[in-house]
């Protein structure tokens, strides 16, 4: 009964969806308020209606109802609770589910705290939100309905893939869903601008707060994805340029692009049209994104949920938003009037030039990850497109984009002193400098080129303080007030700081552990060491133990340092009852100075002896406290009073940016 | 500067590190691509020792041979032809008899594939998309896939 009360509600769901994009919409060109004021109460009842459904679908999923046929293939009744709950959204049907109620969220919270929008502006960004809403519901209806009966129902589920029977992975669609669809309203208040015909200042203030918390969920989901295919997958890797990890990839790269463009307009009422380009082209590539995941058109290491036709749906929904959206911005972004004016080095020139960068990458990552897709079109050709083609296009366009970063923030707004800023930078520049011989020196192998890599993500971080110090005066001024200018420096300030602060951080790990991982792959009897980036590993043997759902055999690995004993690792191999399938996970010893990771294959025939890949990962924590550090940036950045979702607009001036 | 020059050296920026961007595009494609074969397209067309492929079919049953440490040696097959292959590392977990992979590596030159990085769908019913369709392409029959759904990949590269 519940379940039937969910399937209602997702119907109700499409109606109030077409209903919240036509009406608005109709009243905001015939300035009629009272068909405009409709979209606030239908905003937030598809909110409500799309959460009956979810949490019905839930509520089967919790309870094992297996009479439903979703849950009947995804769940299993011995599957541990977490593993109910995160089954929802592990499949096809529910993340489509999860993915519209984001959308649904999104466009309650523009309703409830979209008060100072113009009433027009509002009506029509709602409208176009519900469109976006409408297009993914019918799809669900009508492709993916999670809430189709089984009769008669199966004694018990298939089980939900146990590489996803994971804490990380559990939590890392919905991030990076809200990820994905908070850049939905980024494009919903562009193809309003457009469509209105209008465009300020006051539009960029309030796109860039959803576009910051869309950035920093995104940030934090692929993060997240990263992190589990580190452990959980067994290769040591933690980035492998598969189709589906470009496919979050690129909305991020994007969305980033957007997020410095949106200021340029806030700050200076310039780069307008070019912004609006790029909130369009940012939920374009998130479609986009959709569409490579759930259609299977490439193939990729986590495919999951794949059906071609249903994808053949998703390429109308994307055909449809992406086309109509950039034909709008060809026929209508001439009106909009360019602003201000500003010589090329300058903070907007800087800015100007991170788009540039960002999107140029964008764009190798797309021909990257579709090519294979073009070429097998055109010629039947089947190719794979790997890590290498990626390290040499992308790579180099991180370089000036890494060393532009310290000096954007540094340059003034119009006009900026390229020479000054260098030698306010000096510290930061020798201190980089400083490290990468350190790093040199700790490492003495590798490529040569990785020290630069180090001093260019050190020279970021650095730049970062550089850039705190010299705000809050310190060292130039008595010490109260370097704390009174540290108090007042706003928030938004530190969020800045700490992103790219995070990024540098970020840069070093990825560095450190590309350039000077340690591999070992060799066959271990019990009793034999093997030694990897300055830790012996001694194999104790392999028992049999079985888990809740799963049947595992642990191996022990001895740690010693020095003759010290650190721990024991205990990689494993697992087989799980529902479905049937063998998982391998990983035994880490994780420090700041790098990760000892250990995977055991198989035994070798009747022998005691097994396969065994040792690694040494240096850095490569850093890689995901970087992220977690930008995330955390864009939150604190988030809680500045002038960014504040429905802040009263008086509250503009209790930020001034000091004028360094 | 006038606006007009501004604007020129914008313009002639962008243009020159998307010019950049597409010759290192270029070049990395032509490097860096690899082709996908079966077993019957290198008898056929001939792949010279020592280019960079992807191999696909199903492994041979009873083919897999465990040697020294953990050098495994194994025939891929399209059910028409064969080509031995050997890898030295961890296997991925859903490696079997009878199960499509896609192995990644050169030819010697002795006709032996010398696979650094082999490649198993997580699934026990799933067959890699570009060994199904080759395979179907030649007129295998293949059982038919339950549930493509839930697949992921393992992979194992040394």
């Amino acid at each position: 009964m519940i379940v039937e009360f969910g399937h209602f509600a997702l119907i109700l769901a499409v109606m109030v969806a077409a209903f919240q994009m036509i009406v608005p919409f109709a009243g905001a060109r015939r300035r009629d308020v009272r068909m405009m004021n409709t979209a606030e109460p239908a905003a937030i009842s598809q909110l409500i209606l799309l959460a009956i459904a979810f949490v019905a679908l839930m509520h089967a999923y919790v309870t094992s109802d297996f009479s439903v046929a979703n849950v009947a293939a995804n769940s299993h009744s011995t599957k541990p609770m977490i593993y109910k709950i995160s089954g929802v959204w592990g499949n096809h049907e529910g993340s489509m589910l999860l993915w519209v109620l984001i959308l649904a969220l999104f466009g309650a919270a523009v309703a409830l705290f979209g008060n100072n929008l113009p009433p027009t502006l509002k009506a029509t960004v709602l409208a176009v939100q519900a469109s976006v809403a409408l297009a993914f519901l019918l799809f669900i209806v009508m492709t993916s309905d999670p809430f189709l009966r089984l009769d008669p129902a199966p004694a018990d589920g298939r089980g939900l893939n146990p590489i996803l029977q994971d804490p990380a992975l559990a939590f890392h669609p919905p991030f990076l869903y809200i990820g994905y669809v908070g850049f939905s309203i980024a494009f919903s208040f562009a193809i309003a601008a457009l469509i209105e015909g209008r465009i300020d200042a006051a539009w960029a203030r309030w796109v860039r707060p959803w576009t910051l918390a869309a950035w920093m969920f995104l940030t934090i989901g692929i993060a997240m994805g990263s992190w589990w295919a580190y452990y959980e997958l067994g290769w040591g890797g933690w980035w492998f340029w598969d189709p589906v990890e470009n496919a979050s990839f690129m909305p991020w790269l994007a969305g980033t692009a957007l997020l410095h463009s949106a200021l340029v307009m806030e700050k200076r009422e310039a780069l307008k049209v070019w912004t609006v380009l790029l909130a369009i082209l940012t939920f374009s590539l998130s479609l986009m994104g959709a569409f490579i995941v759930r259609s299977g058109v490439l193939t990729s290491v986590h495919s999951f949920a794949v059906d071609p036709e249903r994808g053949v749906f998703i390429l109308g929904i994307l055909v449809l938003f992406t086309g109509g959206g950039l034909a709008l911005f060809a026929t209508r972004a001439h009106e909009m009037r360019t602003g201000g004016l500003f010589q090329p080095i300058s903070r907007e020139g800087t800015l100007v030039f991170n788009n540039l960068l960002l999107v140029t990458a964008t764009a190798t990552v797309l021909i990257g990850t579709l090519y294979p897709l073009v070429l097998e079109g055109v010629t039947g050709e089947k190719i794979s497109v790997g890590p290498p083609f990626f390290n040499m296009t992308f790579g180099p366009l991180m370089i000036p984009l890494l060393l532009a970063l310290p000096y954007g923030p540094l340059l003034a707004w119009k006009r900026g002193d390229l020479v000054g800023v260098t030698q306010r930078l000096v510290f930061a520049i020798a201190g980089a400098l400083l490290l990468a011989a350190l790093a040199y020196a700790a490492f003495n192998r590798g490529p040569s080129l990785a020290p630069f890599g180090i001093a260019l993500g050190a020279f970021v971080m650095l730049g970062a303080i550089t850039e705190w110090a010299l705000r809050v005066k310190l060292g130039s001024a008595p010490s109260d007030e370097v704390i009174r200018r540290a108090k007042n420096l706003p928030r938004s300030q530190y969020g800045t700081l700490l992103a790219h602060f995070g990024v540098g951080l970020m840069v070093i790990g990825i560095v450190g552990t590309t350039a000077y991982q340690e591999e070992r792959i060799l066959l271990m009897k019990p009793g034999e060491t093997v030694t990897v980036g300055g830790y012996d590993a001694t194999f104790k043997g392999v028992k049999a133990e079985k888990g809740p759902n799963y049947m595992e055999d642990i191996a022990s690995f001895e740690i010693t340092r020095g003759g010290e004993v650190l721990t024991t690792l205990l990689p494993s191999k697992r087989l799980y009852d529902a479905p049937p399938q063998p998982t391998t996970e990983s035994g880490i010893l994780a420090s700041w100075r790098g990760d000892l990771y250990v995977v055991i294959g198989d035994p070798q025939g009747d022998t005691t002896a097994y396969a065994v890949r040792a690694y040494f990962n240096p850095l490569v924590r850093f890689i995901w406290l970087g992220a977690l550090i930008m995330f955390i940036g864009g939150g604190i950045s988030l809680t500045d009073r002038r960014l504040r979702v429905g802040a009263p607009v008086k509250s503009r001036r209790a930020a001034p940016v000091p004028a360094e | 500067m006038t606006r007009k020059q501004k604007r020129g050296l914008m313009i002639g920026s962008g243009v020159a590190v998307l010019g950049v961007a597409a010759i290192m595009v270029l070049f990395a494609l032509k490097d860096s691509i690899v082709f996908f074969h079966t077993p019957s397209d290198i008898a056929e067309k001939g792949v010279p020792a020592g280019q960079r492929i992807r191999l696909g079919g199903l492994v041979a049953n009873g083919s897999v041979v465990r040697g020294q440490g953990t050098t495994v040696s194994f025939k891929v097959t399209d059910t028409l032809k064969e080509l031995p292959v050997t890898f030295t590392g961890v296997l991925p977990d859903l490696f079997r008899e009878g199960q499509g992979v896609v192995a990644e590596g050169v030819l010697d030159g002795n006709g032996t594939f010398a696979a650094d990085s082999v490649l198993a769908k997580h699934d026990e019913n799933y067959m890699p998309a570009e060994v199904k369709k080759s395979l179907e392409e030649r007129g295998v029959k293949l059982g038919t896939s339950a549930h493509p759904e839930d697949a992921a990949k393992t992979s194992a590269q040394p």
